[in-house]
């Protein structure tokens, strides 16, 4: 159990993540018990197998950043969760995988971030439409994690559209003019 | 200039409270030094050989007073009363505590100012023509594009943590000031054949170790959606771009690695996606952003009697008038450079007094606005042909009327080995010396215009490969030298320089540019400009004039031992 946030609450999580360990076959590693999300190889090769767990709701798929989204683009509804990882918090591609699901892809079911996930970056986080964002185990303690909730409001309002505002900011609100004097 | 609107206003205060706490949290043992450096760097704050180093942002150049006294200000409170104009138009500060940043962001957003995303793997400070809006070669000014570039490129979520840095440079004349070929996106205002208003977009370009020149990825971009484009280019890159090397990370690597039709493939498809999305832009919008720059309206006064008579009889003046003051589009006025390279000063220098002085100059003589040049200096865009003298007498007092821009002491260089830790040598001191060799202005105007840039390592931020002589610190076994190259240029032919043969020491380099500056006396056709003739005779003739020269002066020490 770990505390993840969830649509800007804190609340607690019995999802695990499986990663595929040296030596682990996706055709046949062995799913812990409970709620898991696979890795895309291990739902690819046995697709007929989980899909059941996936429509119970107990079996959701992450993606790495090289991995295009386009590859469960035909298991979006059945797919409780789709995770997407970030091996390092620096590594951005995740952002653009998470904005491609959302809009291109249609995909409105959890969508959760993954690995090195920090708090600074919530903003962006879900900015580009993750509804779940689960930092790595131990990483914050309790008040960390609620102190962290304030940054889901830096900016109250960005200038570019995203996932979670669509439009920009200047077709979301009024912005005025400058009157001019002549010099 | 652009003048912030309430949300232009509260975006800049939430970041201040922003950084303050991300700055606590990190001074608390919070925040790892690893998590802290990318919040850091995209505030500009690196941390350098004797302290952090802050770099804050100038949109495309553009500053008012109000802004030079808040930077002279923090230069003598927070600083050792300097501070330092880049080559990217921003201003830098070598001196400031960590602990002060926060106190010194706070009150450049009272002044509308900040240090958003100056420094990171982020979209960096969009730059410009400093000229832009008074030019009279300029078809579009592109202030207003690029604000709107800015804005989109605030914080923008899903590009905060790209593969490297991203550069934007955008040109609306027929003479590109911008250099646009040497950015990761260079954005040209052109008309099609209908004469709508459009985008020719070149990527790819970049210099650091791997220097490329841009390649045109579209001819035309209609304007409504060069937002939609440019966030095609970005995601391509974003999920693409190398990401196991940071010296194979920018675009240009992609763009070669694909080819350019690969890649405008890839970007033509994901833009087919955005095309007519909500960041498409609208007349209303564009007029709304254009409006909020409070320009002078200036109109044609009669060609100043008093200006040109001084021009006859006074020939400092007109030394001066000829070098730094240019054309303006609107009869009666001129546009003035400031020189940032008196001898014997670090380029693109200021102290605090010249900052509030500066921002005197602007005030009394050019409507509270200045700019700032990617070669270090300082633009007053719109002065009163009438008010040329006073303001030529008030710049010499504070040392900004040396008459050299665009000659060959006006040199760029990077801050190098005295302050930068990825040093290979010291830029700053070459400069100088080479100033000090060419003290005698009637000479420097027969030489005529030449670029002369130096970065004191590969990562090139002083722009050397586009120089007309270009000159890069080396390190061979632990001492500093330097490599020579010639033939590069900025502007619509930007092209790379040629390296010309072995590195030098530090005290030959007085001596390498004489040799190459003679060979061009004697070369020159009339009227011809230096990269001219390197351009026609080759790179070969100087090349053995510089060597032949240099065993000569070896022999003749030798000579003088025995
Ligand atoms: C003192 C601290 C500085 C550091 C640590 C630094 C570091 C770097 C690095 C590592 C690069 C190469 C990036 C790459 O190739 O991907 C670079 C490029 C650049 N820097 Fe700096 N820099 C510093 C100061 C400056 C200053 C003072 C200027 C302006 C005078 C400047 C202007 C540039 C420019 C224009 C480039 C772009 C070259 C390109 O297109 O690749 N930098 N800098
Ligand atoms: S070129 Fe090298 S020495 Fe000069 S500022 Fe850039 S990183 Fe430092």
């Amino acid at each position: 159990m770990s505390d993840i946030i969830k649509n800007g609450r804190i609340q607690a999580d019995d999802w695990s993540v499986l990663r595929l360990a040296e030596g682990d076959q996706a055709a046949t590693v062995a799913l812990p018990a409970g709620r898991v999300i696979v890795p895309l190889a291990v739902w690819q090769a046995r697709r007929d197998e989980l899909r059941a767990k996936a429509e119970a709701g107990v079996l959701g798929v992450w993606l790495a950043g090289d991995e295009d989204p386009a590859q469960v683009a035909g298991d979006l509804s059945v797919l409780p969760v789709i995770a997407v990882d970030f091996p390092k918090f620096a590594d951005g591609r995740g952002y653009s995988i998470a904005t491609l699901l959302r809009t291109r892809l249609g995909y409105g079911g959890e969508l959760r971030a993954i690995g090195d996930v920090l708090r600074d970056q919530f903003f962006f986080l879900v900015r580009c439409g993750f509804s779940v964002l689960q930092p790595r185990e131990g990483k914050y303690s309790a008040a960390q994690l609620r102190a962290a909730l304030d940054s889901l409001q830096d900016f109250s309002e960005p200038y570019q559209g995203a996932v979670d505002r669509p439009e920009p900011l200047f077709r979301r609100q009024p912005r005025n003019p400058l009157r001019k004097e002549a010099a | 200039m652009y003048q912030y609107d309430e949300y232009d206003q509260r975006i800049v205060d939430e970041r201040v409270a922003q950084f303050a706490d991300q700055t606590r949290r990190y001074l608390a043992g919070e925040l790892s030094e690893d998590e802290f450096r990318p919040l850091r760097l995209q505030n500009g704050l690196y941390i350098q050989r004797h302290a952090p180093m802050l770099r804050i942002a100038v949109p495309y150049g553009n500053l008012n007073s109000k802004q030079l006294r808040t930077l002279g200000h923090i230069a003598r409170t927070y600083d050792r009363g300097y501070g330092h104009i880049t080559t990217r138009q921003n201003i830098q500060f070598n001196w400031p505590r960590l602990e002060d940043v926060p106190e010194i962001l706070d009150l450049l957003a009272r002044v509308q100012m900040h240090a958003i995303q100056t420094s990171g793997n982020c979209i960096r400070n969009v730059t410009s023509d400093p000229f832009a809006g008074v030019a009279a070669d300029e078809h579009v000014d592109p202030r207003p594009w690029c604000e709107i570039l800015r804005q989109w490129s605030t914080f923008h979520p899903e590009f905060a943590f790209l593969p490297r840095k991203f550069k934007i440079a955008v040109n609306g004349a027929k003479e590109d000031r911008a250099v646009i070929q040497i950015h990761d996106i260079g954005l040209d205002l052109v008309r099609n054949a209908a004469g709508e208003l459009g985008f020719r977009v070149l990527v790819g370009g970049g210099l650091g170790r791997t220097p490329i020149i841009g390649e045109e990825v579209a001819a035309f971009v209609p304007w409504q959606q060069i937002l939609n484009y440019c966030e095609a280019i970005l995601r391509v890159y974003n999920l693409h771009g190398r990401r196991d090397n940071a010296y194979k990370a920018r675009i240009k690597i992609l763009v070669k690695a694909l080819g350019v039709p690969e890649f405008a493939r890839q970007v033509e498809e994901e833009f087919a996606h955005l095309k007519d999305g909500p960041s498409t832009l609208t007349q209303a919008e564009i007029e709304r952003v254009a409006s909020r720059f409070n320009d002078p309206v200036l109109s044609p006064l009669e060609q100043d009697a008093g200006y040109r008579a001084r021009l006859a009889e006074d020939k400092a003046f007109a030394a001066w008038a000829r070098r730094n003051v240019r054309e303006h589009r609107v009869q009666g006025y001129a546009s003035v450079v400031l020189s940032l390279k008196p001898y014997g000063v670090a380029p693109g220098d200021l102290s605090a007094e010249q900052f509030d002085a500066v921002a005197d100059l602007a005030d009394r003589y050019a409507f509270g606005e200045v700019r700032s040049t990617h070669e270090q200096n300082i633009v007053l865009a719109s002065v009163r042909e009438a008010d040329l003298v006073a303001l030529w007498q008030d710049a010499r007092a504070i040392g900004l009327a040396t008459p050299n821009i665009g000659l060959l002491t006006d040199i760029i260089s990077c801050p190098g080995g005295d302050f930068c830790a990825l040093a290979n040598a010291k830029s700053i001191p070459i400069a100088n010396a080479i100033q000090d060799r060419f003290d005698d202005l009637d000479y420097l105007f027969d030489i005529g215009d030449i670029e002369i840039n130096i970065s004191g390592c590969m990562n090139a931020c002083g722009h050397h490969h586009v120089g007309h002589i270009g000159i890069l610190g080396v390190d061979k076994n632990g001492e500093e030298f330097y490599q020579v190259t010639i033939g590069g240029r900025q502007g619509n032919d930007a092209a790379l320089g040629k390296v010309i043969g072995p590195s030098f020491a530090a005290a030959e380099m007085p001596d390498v540019i004489t040799s190459l500056i003679d060979n061009y006396i004697d070369n020159r056709q009339d009227g011809e400009r230096f990269i001219d003739t390197v351009r026609r005779v080759g790179v070969e003739s100087f090349k053995t004039r510089v060597y032949a020269e240099r065993s000569a002066r070896q022999e003749a020490k030798e000579a003088a031992h025995v």
